[in-house]
């Protein structure tokens, strides 16, 4: 079962650190505890995202640039 | 022309606010708003709502076209931007009256002139305004900017000319670091802003932030007087009063009367603030910006003087003369404006936006909050973090320092966590007590009293 990693905010989730750089991660990845895999804007500030389980990104639930409730999934991990 | 119906084109405490000066000069209100504000409070007060967008600012907000369609729509016959957004793009004032619409601002000439930072030095430096020691506007180039350096002295600041929020400045300890710095500087102005003209100050240390109010009608021009915003957190002003206590009498009518020169000079029209440095040590002052809008903290101004500015733009807007004369203007007491964020000061200032549970709104003689909150509001991650302000009037600053200690003692807002305990922390600080900080106080006060517990990523996108 893949592990689902959780938004611990509200917000707008992006996948790049900025707009003309190359996404943190990509599906296929392997990543570490700790690891940045995105970031989540909130009230103008930005926070990042950290992978909560090592293993591979199967898949990003939420896109790029998309808005994610807190406790919504960002993406899972096996 | 007298206006009718008026279109709010923004969001939060100040779209309420202005609701309230408008609904008092018996003016329909037309409130637009993004998918994610359809429950906001200003939504709620408005005679009319239309939405204008999906949540993203761009999208909605600062979407030009989308707002005059609203306008068209509803048969709206002025628009007031309020603070942020598109209240200070000269593209859109212009075309709000290319539609046939009364801008409640400035001319889009005087936003477009005032708005370039070394334009406005220009302005100032022509209007006898003192500004600080520096170029007259841009620094054509290197050679140019050596010859200034020596006159001005170091260290000093390069900015970009089209700059803002801190970004394109740059400090030059020396002569050697001078050209370096330039450079680093044109860089990053080029790349935030589009445009590389830079122009340079002198820097000044440990300096007050003071500004005064000014209002005009196009031909006339009026301060209200000064206030002290020196208390920022990365630029932000956290905490603001009027007047402000370490002006002597004179520097006071010194200081207020260049802005008033100034915005003569440019025919201003509307409400607007003039920024300037205060070098205690000298007591001396310097213009640094103007800014062609309503401000966060234009309540201290209203709580001190008496005159509700949104109410004077409303009026001059439609083409009412001033309707006071420098001498009806009296100054009064002592005001304090505390911004109340959805942020939490003992987590680095972490965002908390969420659902407000239950709401206490402090009330009682000279206390007032303006706020975007009500019971049960959900507050949204897609906009800034300030959810009202608490301003209180008193006779003294002693007493208006008191006065916001019970005020903040009575508000609750619970369900999500607001900056309201960092205030009540400093209304007991010594040297707040005391009136005795400068610009760069308030953040060496934070790592002491309020340590960081974890960091928060800073970063522009």
């Amino acid at each position: 079962m893949p592990k689902e990693l959780l938004a611990p905010l509200p917000g707008v989730f992006y996948r790049k650190p900025a707009p003309d750089k190359p996404a943190y991660k990509s599906e296929g990845d392997i990543v570490a505890i700790g690891d940045v895999v995105g970031l989540i804007e909130v009230m103008k500030s930005f926070v990042e995202v950290h992978a909560d389980a090592s293993g591979k990104i199967v898949r990003f639930v939420v896109g790029d640039e998309e808005p994610i409730m807190a406790g919504q999934p960002v993406l899972e991990i096996e | 022309m007298p206006i009718s119906r008026l279109l709010i084109a923004n969001r939060g405490e100040i779209a309420v606010r202005i609701q309230r000066a408008a609904r008092e000069l018996g003016i329909k209100t037309i409130q637009v708003y993004s998918a994610a504000d359809a429950d906001s409070l200003a939504v709620r007060m408005a005679d009319e709502a239309v939405n204008i967008g999906p949540f993203q600012a761009a999208k909605s907000y600062l979407n030009i076209e989308a707002v005059l369609a609203a306008a068209k729509a509803t048969g709206a016959d002025a628009i007031h931007p309020g603070y942020g957004f598109l209240s200070e793009n000269p593209v859109f004032a212009d075309a709000v009256e290319a539609a046939g619409l009364i801008f409640v601002g400035p001319k889009g000439e005087t936003i477009r002139t005032m708005g370039d930072k070394a334009a406005a030095r220009g302005a100032a430096y022509s209007a006898g305004v003192p500004v600080v020691p520096g170029s007259e506007g841009r620094v054509a180039d290197l050679d140019e900017a050596r010859k200034l350096a020596e006159k001005i002295g170091f260290p000093l600041m390069i900015k970009a000319s089209a700059g803002g929020g801190g970004r394109g400045i740059r400090i030059a300890e020396t002569a050697e670091a001078l050209g370096a710095a330039l450079d680093q500087a044109a860089a990053e102005a080029k790349a935030a802003f589009g445009d590389g003209g830079l122009y340079l100050e002198k820097f000044i240390g440990n300096a007050r932030h003071i500004e005064v109010q000014i209002l005009g009608d196009g031909v006339n021009a009026i301060h209200c007087y000064e206030r002290e915003c020196s208390l920022q957190r990365r630029r932000q002003k956290v905490w603001e009063e009027a007047p402000a206590s370490v002006l002597s009498r004179d520097v006071r009518e010194a200081l207020c009367a260049s802005a008033v020169a100034l915005a003569k000079s440019v025919g201003y029209r509307g409400a607007g603030t003039l920024e300037y440095l205060y070098d205690e040590a000298s007591r001396s002052f310097y213009f640094i910006e103007m800014n062609t809008r309503i401000q966060v903290e234009h309540p201290v101004t209203e709580m001190i003087t008496g005159i509700d500015l949104v109410r004077e733009m409303i009026s001059i807007a439609s083409g009412e003369p001033l309707r006071y004369l420098q001498s009806d203007v009296r100054l009064s007491g002592h005001a304090i404006e505390v911004r109340i964020n959805a942020e939490d000061g003992s987590h680095d200032f972490r965002p908390s936006p969420g659902k407000v549970t239950a709401l206490q709104v402090p009330g009682g003689m000279g206390t007032r909050f303006d706020t975007l909150l009500y019971a049960g509001y959900t507050v949204s991650p897609f906009y800034d973090s300030l959810l009202g302000k608490l301003i209180v009037w008193d006779t003294s600053r002693e007493m208006a320092l008191r006065r916001l200690g019970r005020a903040l003692g009575e508000l609750k807002v619970d369900g999500i966590i607001t900056t309201a305990p960092l205030h009540q922390r400093l209304v007991e600080a010594p040297e707040i007590r005391a009136g005795a900080f400068h610009t760069r106080w308030l953040e060496q006060w934070l790592v002491t009293n309020m340590k960081p517990q974890d960091a928060m990523m800073e970063q522009s996108r």
